[in-house]
């Protein structure tokens, strides 16, 4: 439809609409977290995440409160033959909350309180390092195009044809034989760095597709063209133009990288590859009740409903805030 | 259709001389000397330097490389103390029991494959048959548990549920024989019996990723115009669902399938060590923990040979069903 | 003297398949203050033209003068003072903001890229863009979401005013809008352009607004301008064959249900990858002879074609 010259020209210039009153305006990001405080569901799994932060994190404290460590040993409270923990469930009591693990006599309630220590910070410190590569090597692929696109498309690629599980647990041998001598002791931080650098090395590439795809199609935008006719730099426009846009998947893959970190962290820890005893793990834990489940079966519950919880807890509230951020996205 | 099928094999012959230049270094570059960690014990200095000169591992790594591949291809000697001549496909001598790799492959892989097939069928049909499910019957109560249920298995630990299923199952109800492994071609009951609780637990968690996977897809198909037009037209619901909107929902799904073999694999791994049970995965952990590289390096590629076949087969069936594909 | 001169300004796009010769030639000026109209069909190379103008494409071959200044190649370090000088508005008013910037932020980020201090500071300046633009000065702390599309693109005036430039790039600056709001725009840029004395490259489908806006016009075909005049000229008196059938597409109230006077064109605009031999037009055109098919007719008094109506006929 056209207009005639006659049509425009009575029309005074003013406001099209006039807005409501109020100087401040609400930002996309301050809308999804009012949608994500509406949902009932992100806010238990949130608390819950919260909480079991907050124990990972007073450990030490809790060990003071609580009055035994990860490595006390109560032996006379197994017994002789077979080791196994004396009373019910485990060998519960006022004193062991959980019991007391079958063979060594440790205190299970402080070793989960540190196994949730460990698990927690390998996995928020692999989301970290995943998404700050990925989110890197996506913007750039997806914002440059052109080899750089077609090298790191093709080691995307190239990564989601490796069997992560097998190569991570292969890989780990030979790097620790790369520092140290195959009789010397491994320090634990060592083993966490390269769990953290394994776990990184592989999920980064599905983070970068993600925000490769997303860049590719904001990449088009006006908005972009507008900074670089007022002669913005690649800086301004990755950084200040199109890092905002991306939060929003960013912060979804981020969530969902976390709880997938803690199984695989617990995984190659329970195929005695990642974390090792004495070090408090989860998987370390599990793998160790597999042996007891016949004689000392309440062993097994405390560290797997402990995972169970901890990433459930982490997928709700992921699954919470995609709904929130893309309110569009159905379920 | 035959540009696209040489396309595919050029790419995925790229990406499997990628992965073993990558796991060949992993392991006979990364450590400062491979042969320390094959023997952790028992080997004394002048032991050692004869085996290492056996292997060839002083010789460039380029050369120890391409004698590795032409193992694979055409057979290679690797001397007496590795056993003599090793014929094609040779991936060299296990370090800890002094079998060829090939042979324990042999013996391990229809394990791996007895568990991991089955309980695909299994995780397939469940999950997408619960997730159409739950996808027509939309808010309803079965919706619900529907959802639950895949919440749950995508949370769940596999060696957890594992684990569960054995207390219950095996120790407390004693319903179900410890798990082990006999050839379906020797007993198919006892085959069966043995494997039930790993595909069981297997299924359970996949299943739990499929439901969901299949109820969004489902959903979006359901919405969508053709579907619409299709029951305006006057078919019937159960054609509409059935022929159309099954069809266009499926297709994604077998891409992800694909995918997960690998991470089947990867499961099995867990699977086999906490049922006990002498697979692939199994076989690779204790290679690990005896510091085996040739078994390793062999696992490692035998895993990503599955990965990358399977992923062929997804590419080929997509191009047979959409023309679409062919061309991009 | 001439703000901005375009001589030969090619654009030629490798795809699939073959070359895409999307503007293939032009050449035009535009003197301070005044405004040019850019009109064709959708795929004539106006938007491809009004990109490479601003250098936010670059041009296969040909020459941009800003200012006696040759600025076809200018790398992006000593492009920014003339970006100053030169902005562009876009056409959709959804994807010309940043929807996670506040349009304060919007509004300030040409000066913050090129580090202008304005007196007063930089949220006076954007206030008194956002008055200029008939925003309310208030609203600098909302977001593009909470703006209808007229207002939106009257943010997307302010940012290109921010930097206070002599020569805007409006590409089809209201065709994205409704008919009521374009009118407004239309008059606040109009209103913009004589207070401001602004030159403007006005792309646009859409004639009457041309017509309205517009001191010249020129009318382009796959790539090329066929004709190119004053106003009044271009529109009283069109003399190429396919100027004259875009004018007589416009309804017109006074000749409602009369059809005499209504060229149709057949037939498709050929694909710019394999243009017509000689006059691109011919394809189309009712008056095409033989010559029409070997020899290009070249842009003489305004007018490109072999057999173009006379001078002053009506």
């Amino acid at each position: 439809m056209s207009l005639s010259p006659e049509v425009l020209e009575p029309v005074p210039v003013a406001d099209a609409a006039p807005a409501p009153k109020g100087v401040v305006g609400r930002s996309p990001g301050q809308l999804a977290w009012m949608r994500l405080r509406r949902d009932r569901t992100a806010m238990i799994s949130g608390c819950t995440l919260l909480f079991l932060m907050l124990v990972a994190l007073a450990a030490p404290l809790i060990e003071v409160l609580y009055g035994v460590g990860p490595h006390d040993e109560f032996k006379h409270l197994l017994t002789r033959r077979g080791s196994i923990p004396l009373g019910y469930a485990g060998g519960v009591s006022a004193d062991h909350w959980f019991g007391i693990e079958p063979g060594t006599g440790r205190d299970i309630f402080i070793r989960m309180v540190y196994g949730l220590r460990t698990s927690i910070f390998i996995a928020l410190a692999s989301a970290i390092v995943t998404a700050g590569l990925g989110v890197t090597a996506g913007i750039l692929a997806g914002y440059l195009g052109g080899w750089v696109d077609t090298v790191i498309s093709w080691i995307t690629d190239f990564a989601l044809a490796l069997p992560f599980l097998i190569f991570a647990l292969a890989v780990m041998r030979p790097v620790e034989l790369r520092f140290y001598g195959p009789r010397e002791e491994v320090p634990t931080w060592f083993r966490v760095a390269v769990l953290i650098a394994i776990f990184a090395a592989f999920g980064w590439t599905s983070t970068a597709r993600l925000v490769r795809g997303q860049v590719i199609s904001l990449r088009e935008r006006e908005f972009i063209e507008a900074a670089r006719a007022s002669g913005a730099g690649l800086g301004h426009i990755l950084f200040r133009q199109l890092l905002p846009n991306l939060w929003a998947p960013i912060l979804v893959s981020f969530s969902l990288a976390v709880p997938a970190y803690v199984t695989g962290e617990a995984a190659l820890s329970f195929l005695g590859i990642g974390i090792v005893d004495p070090t408090p793990d989860f998987g370390a834990m599990i793998f160790r009740s597999i042996a007891y489940l016949q004689t000392d079966p309440a062993y097994v519950f405390f560290p797997g409903i402990t995972i169970f919880a901890l990433v459930l807890a982490f997928n709700l509230f992921g699954d919470a805030l995609r709904d929130a951020l893309d309110p569009k996205s159905s379920r | 259709m035959v540009r696209f099928l040489i396309k595919r094999l050029l790419s995925v012959s790229l990406t499997l001389f990628a992965v073993s230049v990558v796991s060949f270094l992993m392991f006979f570059a990364l450590p400062r000397d491979p042969v320390t960690g094959m023997c952790p014990k028992n080997c004394n200095a002048e032991r050692l330097e004869r085996v290492r000169q056996e292997l060839g591992l002083n010789d460039p790594k380029v050369e120890q490389y391409a004698a590795y591949m032409k193992g694979i291809f055409v057979g290679r000697d690797l001397g007496s103390a590795q056993g003599g001549k090793c014929e094609a496909p040779c991936l060299g001598y296990s370090y800890v029991n002094s079998e060829a790799v090939t042979d324990t492959l042999g013996r391990v892989l229809p394990v791996t494959l007895s568990i991991v097939i089955p309980a695909a069928i299994l995780w397939l049909l469940l999950g997408v048959g619960l997730g159409m499910l739950s996808a027509l019957r939309r808010g309803t109560l079965i919706d619900r548990l529907a959802i639950g249920f895949s919440l749950t298995g995508a949370s769940m630990q596999l060696y957890f549920v594992g684990a569960l299923l054995l207390l219950i199952f095996t120790y407390q109800l004693k319903i179900v024989p410890v798990p082990h492994y006999t050839s379906i071609l020797d007993n198919p009951l006892d085959w069966a019996s043995g494997l039930v609780l790993a595909w069981i637990a297997l299924a359970f968690l996949f299943s739990a990723i499929y439901a969901r996977l299949a109820r969004a897809q489902m959903l979006e198909t359901l919405s969508e115009d053709f579907v619409r037009t299709a029951r305006a037209k006057g078919l019937a619901k159960r054609t509409v669902y059935g022929r159309h909107a099954l069809r266009a929902a499926i297709t994604p799904l077998v891409t992800i399938a694909g995918l997960d073999v690998g991470a089947a694999l990867g499961g099995t791994v867990i699977t086999e060590t906490t049922f006990g049970i002498q697979g692939l995965g199994r076989t690779a952990v204790y290679a690990v923990r005896g510091g085996d590289l040739p078994m390793i390096m062999a696992t490692v590629l035998i895993a990503a040979v599955f990965v990358v076949i399977a992923n062929l087969v997804v590419d080929l069936l997509y191009a047979a069903i959409d023309p679409r594909v062919r061309l991009s | 003297m001439s703000l901005l001169a375009v001589e030969g300004l090619t654009k030629h796009f490798t795809a699939r398949g073959g070359v895409v010769r999307a503007v293939d030639g032009l050449d035009f000026t535009v003197r301070a203050g005044q405004t040019l109209g850019l009109v064709g069909e959708s795929g004539c190379g106006k938007t491809t033209t009004g990109r490479m103008l601003v250098r936010l494409l670059e041009p296969t071959g040909g020459r941009i003068v800003f200012e006696d200044r040759d600025i076809t190649h200018l790398g992006r370090r000593a492009m920014r003072p003339l970006r100053q000088d030169l902005q562009i508005i876009f056409q959709d008013p959804y994807a010309t903001l940043n929807p996670r910037h506040t349009v304060g932020r919007i509004v300030a980020m040409p000066l913050t890229v090129n580090g202008t201090r304005p007196p007063g500071g930089v949220k006076k300046r954007v206030q008194e863009l956002l008055e200029l633009v008939g925003l309310n000065p208030e609203h600098y702390n909302r977001y593009p979401h909470e703006f209808s599309g007229g207002q939106r693109q009257r943010v997307g005036i302010a940012r290109a005013l921010a930097l206070r430039p002599k020569l805007i790039v409006a590409d089809e600056p209201v065709s994205a809008l409704d008919v009521s709001i374009q009118a407004q725009v239309i008059n606040l840029l109009r209103q913009l352009q004589r207070d401001l004395g602004l030159a403007f490259v006005f792309i646009a489908h859409d004639l009457a607004v041309v017509r309205h806006f517009c001191q010249r016009v020129a009318v382009m075909y796959l790539g090329r301008i066929v004709e190119i005049g004053e106003r009044d000229e271009i529109y009283e008196r069109p003399r190429h064959p396919y100027t004259r059938a875009l004018l007589s597409a416009i309804p017109d109230v006074a000749k409602l249900g009369q059809s005499e006077g209504r060229i149709r064109l057949t037939g498709d605009v050929p694909t710019p990858m394999n243009p017509p031999s000689g006059c691109r037009f011919r394809t189309r055109c009712w008056k095409a002879q033989d010559i029409c098919a070997t020899e290009e007719p070249p842009l003489t008094a305004g007018v490109a074609c072999h057999f173009p109506e006379p001078e002053g006929a009506p």
